[in-house]
């Protein structure tokens, strides 16, 4: 099925999403949309489902102009889209997921399970992806819930399908096979809309690549640039996608974590006998498939887990049965992976987000009141130190871009004696322009001599920050390697192997 | 860059409050023990600070059965001893399975549950005979409108609208069903109004929290403050001077069912009831099977879930949510018409007593499940006759405490028994589309 976008604009109250934005997509053909979050991707690809009306411009398949009142008329055309946020039910099975809103019914209404069992089963033999059409979405892991996406999509005969950002979940191991699986779809005559923002991706599969920038489409990209081109063309400038950093310079072992195992309420171990150390002025960072303890681990150190054994000290103390406030006055800062939920609260202004970790004493409290003009005075400085794009330390957080809301997280952790940072995904979901930044800041925090725990499923991230790299797998250490440990030695060592002749650094 | 600031842009995400995880906490673990343990101490205190001697005598049969059960005379003191052995036993089992970290199975509650009230029961009523028939099903006459409440409530909420308004509901229904039924002098018509006035209290609730986005709690009490008022208003200046003509219905008789109706024990308390129960019976079962075995009820629970995600499949979120209030209000009405049709004859002011709040915590309790919502309204509705054998057999406990009765066993059974219960994701969310 062809695709033709004319003119499509999009606008949301004064913002203007997508500007006259034009695009063809020929059968057989993956065409990338290259942007950066933010760019106005997924507001077109919205547009295209039926989810968005846009205000001008249209759509046309195959040389007819379509209508669309919402997603069901889209679907009904051909379209079918793999969204970012997926959308399945999860205490619904695969099979109900996939069958609801395209029910196969028998008596009186009731659903004909069996048929959308087979159904099920027959798309997912014919491509290889395993499903069990009775499992429950929410057991299953995110890979595995994508292809569930992608039987819908297919399970409704669409011909044209749309990718939004379907790698930002999947480790390296899935985002190859999701790889592997949309060349299989190509091949199979389906046109084909992958929107990203990761270079390494779209040279990878792209047949095509446009580029689109503050909604607009700012040109076509040839597959075989290089990165620097594609990063600079999506940004709208040079970009360093490397993190410059000097050799560590390492002070005594200040964070040291033995024996640390955790279990959750329902008895489920999720670190076990964990051991490490971390040198003053040292990035370790922990890499790892989500879900291997990665956050149990981050929350141990915090103190908001229950049922935690073992010993962590930082500079000699103890911190293992001290509450979450004693471990924060005693300089532990954290930048949690999930800062819509645990780094800020969205109905609060920048400037109380920013006191939120020193909402007890001074400065910012004296005798049970609030010192609004100390406040004040120190959001302003560290809105301009931290670049925050806002209109001024009033606005509320839940109004920023993701970067923008990083960029509060990391500037309020940032802003004590530190004597320990803990980082958790501190990337996730954020512009290229703050990632930039944000990683300069962690490795100004090791330059001063403090050491970093630096969590990230991506293995770019811990990479570029690292100075050691301690793979975790079901809540045990594979290995703690040097940086420039290659990528597939670390990949293995992602899903619970250990190269034989591999060695451990020793901080 | 400039784009992305101060708007929340779609692609932002936008922040949502409501994805916030709730911290699981070791706690649940020990709650069934705790809970056992002070339910045996309780009753071991009563043993040993008050003394009963006789017998206690279980009648099994009612007079008009046709095949009629013994009476069960069990020694006072000894069985109500032997039942605390019986429960200082569960207590321990479920002690060691806490400490082993094994599962607690359903059996323990429930045989703990029943070891004790036959142990308290042949105590308290030393002496003299309890009627298990009427205990059973004066408890079954109770939770009559509290089932109905509960299954409009479940239907709502698994749409995603959380409905405080149950007791509106069944208040409005049972004034319409008085009226309606005084006036065409059949109970079926006013049955059908009572149907209609719940739907009617359903629209409103539909139309502020569904397509203005009031906040969905506040619209049911309102309702509810609404309703009350309303009719006891015309109650006073309308019912009251033509009670005759407008507030004297034909009441409700029970209808027994030849052979069922026949059976010994469970025949008197199922199956010899009015017509509206028989109605209810097959309504939990049409709900409780079409929630989960239809096409219908899979779109209603994926939009209670997810409306995000039914939307992207084509199926239209608000309307599916306001046809499965309307329903739901349908229901609940036809509860309230078991007040004025079948409980007395005719309507009172605030007849219903707050019944709704309790379907409400039924709804909870049964973990918005139409089959589980009933038991607990069936508990609830024991509870609440268990109070009044009590005090009409002279057991000697002080009336405060009767009273007060229903409400400590809603909280030690949902307490102790509910586990982790999940509500549906977007309960109580309007959604709106871009």
């Amino acid at each position: 099925m062809r695709l033709v976008l004319r003119g499509i604009t999009k606008r949301f109250g004064s913002m203007v999403a997508n500007d006259s934005i034009s695009l063809t997509v020929e059968p057989g053909e993956i065409h990338c949309l290259l942007g950066e979050n933010g760019a106005g991707k997924s507001t077109l690809m919205n547009v295209l489902y039926g989810l968005y009306k846009a205000d001008e411009g249209e759509i046309e398949l195959d040389g007819k102009v379509q209508h669309f009142t919402g997603p069901g008329d889209a679907m009904a055309a051909g379209i079918g889209m793999v969204h970012q946020h997926f959308m399945l039910i999860p205490v619904f099975t695969v099979a109900e997921n996939v069958m609801l809103g395209n029910e196969t019914t028998g008596f009186a209404g009731s659903l004909d399970l069996d048929a959308a069992s087979a159904r099920v089963t027959e798309i997912s033999e014919r491509f290889g992806f395993h499903v069990n059409p009775d499992s429950l979405v929410e057991d299953l892991p995110v890979g595995v819930q994508q292809r569930v996406e992608i039987i819908k999509a297919l399970s409704r005969d669409a011909e044209l399908l749309v990718f939004d950002e379907p790698t930002a979940v999947l480790t390296p191991q899935e985002t190859d096979e999701l790889m592997d699986i949309m060349r299989q779809l190509k091949e199979a005559g389906k046109a084909i809309v992958f929107i990203t923002h990761k270079l390494r991706e779209v040279r990878a599969v792209a047949d095509r690549i446009t580029v689109i920038r503050l909604g607009k489409v700012v040109g076509e990209a040839d597959p075989k640039a290089s990165n620097a081109e594609l990063a600079s063309m999506m940004v709208g400038r040079p970009v360093e996608l490397v993190v410059h950093k000097d050799p560590p310079t390492l002070g005594d072992a200040a964070f040291v974590v033995k024996d640390l195992r955790v279990v959750d309420a329902a008895g489920h171990v999720h670190v076990n006998g964990l051991s490490f150390t971390i040198r003053a002025g040292e990035v370790l960072a922990v890499a790892g498939v989500q879900g291997n303890g990665q956050t149990e681990l981050t929350e141990a150190i915090l103190g908001l887990q229950d049922d935690v054994t073992g010993s962590i000290t930082l500079d000699g103390v103890e911190l293992v049965g001290r509450s979450t406030r004693k471990i924060l006055d005693a300089g532990v800062g954290f930048i949690p992976e999930d800062r819509q939920v645990d780094g800020l609260v969205p109905g609060f202004t920048i400037a109380e987000n920013l006191m939120l970790n020193r909402s007890f004493k001074s400065p910012f409290v004296k005798n049970g009141s609030l010192r609004l003009g100390a406040l004040r005075e120190f959001a302003q400085k560290k809105l301009t130190e931290y670049d925050v794009r806002a209109r001024d330390i009033d606005a509320l957080a839940t109004n920023l871009s993701g970067g923008n809301q990083q960029k509060v997280v990391v500037a309020r952790e940032l802003s004590r004696d530190l004597r320990l940072l803990v980082a958790a995904q501190p990337t996730r979901g954020v512009d290229v322009g703050s990632i930039e930044f944000i990683h300069k800041q962690i490795v100004a925090t090791r330059d001063s001599g403090i050491p970093v725990l630096v969590v990230s499923t991506e293995l770019d991230e811990v990479v570029a920050l690292a100075d050691r790299i301690m793979v975790l797998y079901r809540g045990q250490v594979v290995g703690i390697v040097p940086a420039d440990t290659p990528r597939e030695t670390l990949g293995l060592m992602m899903t619970g192997e250990r190269p034989k002749d591999l060695k451990d650094v020793v901080a | 860059m400039s784009t992305t600031m101060d708007r929340p842009t779609p692609e932002s995400g936008g922040l949502a409050p409501d994805d916030a995880v709730t911290p699981t906490r070791t706690a649940g673990r020990r709650k069934l023990p705790t809970i056992l343990g002070v339910v045996t101490v309780l009753l071991g205190l009563r043993l040993l600070t008050t003394s009963r001697s006789g017998d206690t005598t279980f009648r099994l049969a009612v007079d008009s059965d046709f095949a009629k059960l013994p009476d069960a005379v069990l020694p006072s003191s000894a069985t109500a001893w032997l039942m605390l052995v019986v429960c200082l036993a569960l207590t321990a089992e479920a002690v060691r399975r806490m400490l082993a970290r094994s599962r607690q199975p359903l059996w323990l509650p429930i045989v703990f549950a029943l070891a004790w009230m036959i142990g308290f029961l042949s105590w308290e009523a030393a002496g003299s005979r309890i009627s298990i028939v009427s205990l059973l099903a004066g408890a079954i006459a109770l939770a009559i409108p509290l089932v109905f409440g509960a299954l409009g409530g479940v239907l709502g909420e698994r749409a995603g609208v959380v409905n405080i308004a149950i007791d509106g509901q069944l208040l409005f229904g049972a004034f319409a069903a008085s009226i309606t039924a005084s006036l065409t002098g059949s109970p079926w018509a006013g049955l059908v109004a009572a149907m209609a006035a719940g739907a009617l209290m359903a629209l409103v609730l539909g139309l502020f929290a569904i397509t203005y986005f009031v906040d969905q709690v506040i619209v049911g009490v309102v309702l509810n403050v609404l309703v009350v008022g309303l009719t006891n208003f015309l109650f006073r200046q309308v019912l009251t001077p033509n009670a005759e003509s407008l507030n004297s219905p034909e009441r409700m008789r029970g209808l027994p069912i030849p052979v069922l109706g026949d059976i010994p024990l469970i025949g008197p308390i199922f199956f010899r009831q009015p017509a509206l129960v028989y109605v209810l019976y097959v309504i939990v079962a049409l709900v409780a099977w079409s929630l989960y075995r239809t096409r219908w009820g899979l779109r209603v629970r994926a939009v209670g879930e997810h409306p995000k995600a039914a939307d992207t499949v084509g199926i239209k979120v608000n309307r599916t949510r306001y046809r499965t209030i309307l329903l739901a209000g349908a229901i609940a009405g036809l509860g309230g018409a078991y007040y004025s049709l079948v409980s007395v004859s005719g309507f009172n002011r605030e007849m219903t007593g707050g019944a709704g709040y309790i379907a409400l915590a039924a709804v909870i309790f049964g973990k918005w499940d139409p089959i589980r919502a009933t038991l607990a309204a069936l508990l609830f509705g024991f509870a609440q006759n268990l109070a009044g054998v009590l005090s009409s057999i002279g057991a000697q406990i002080p009336p405060q405490l009767l009273l007060s009765l229903p409400y400590v066993i809603t909280i030690f059974a949902v307490a102790g028994l509910v586990g982790r219960s999940r509500p549906p994701a977007a309960d109580g969310v309007a959604y709106r589309q871009q």
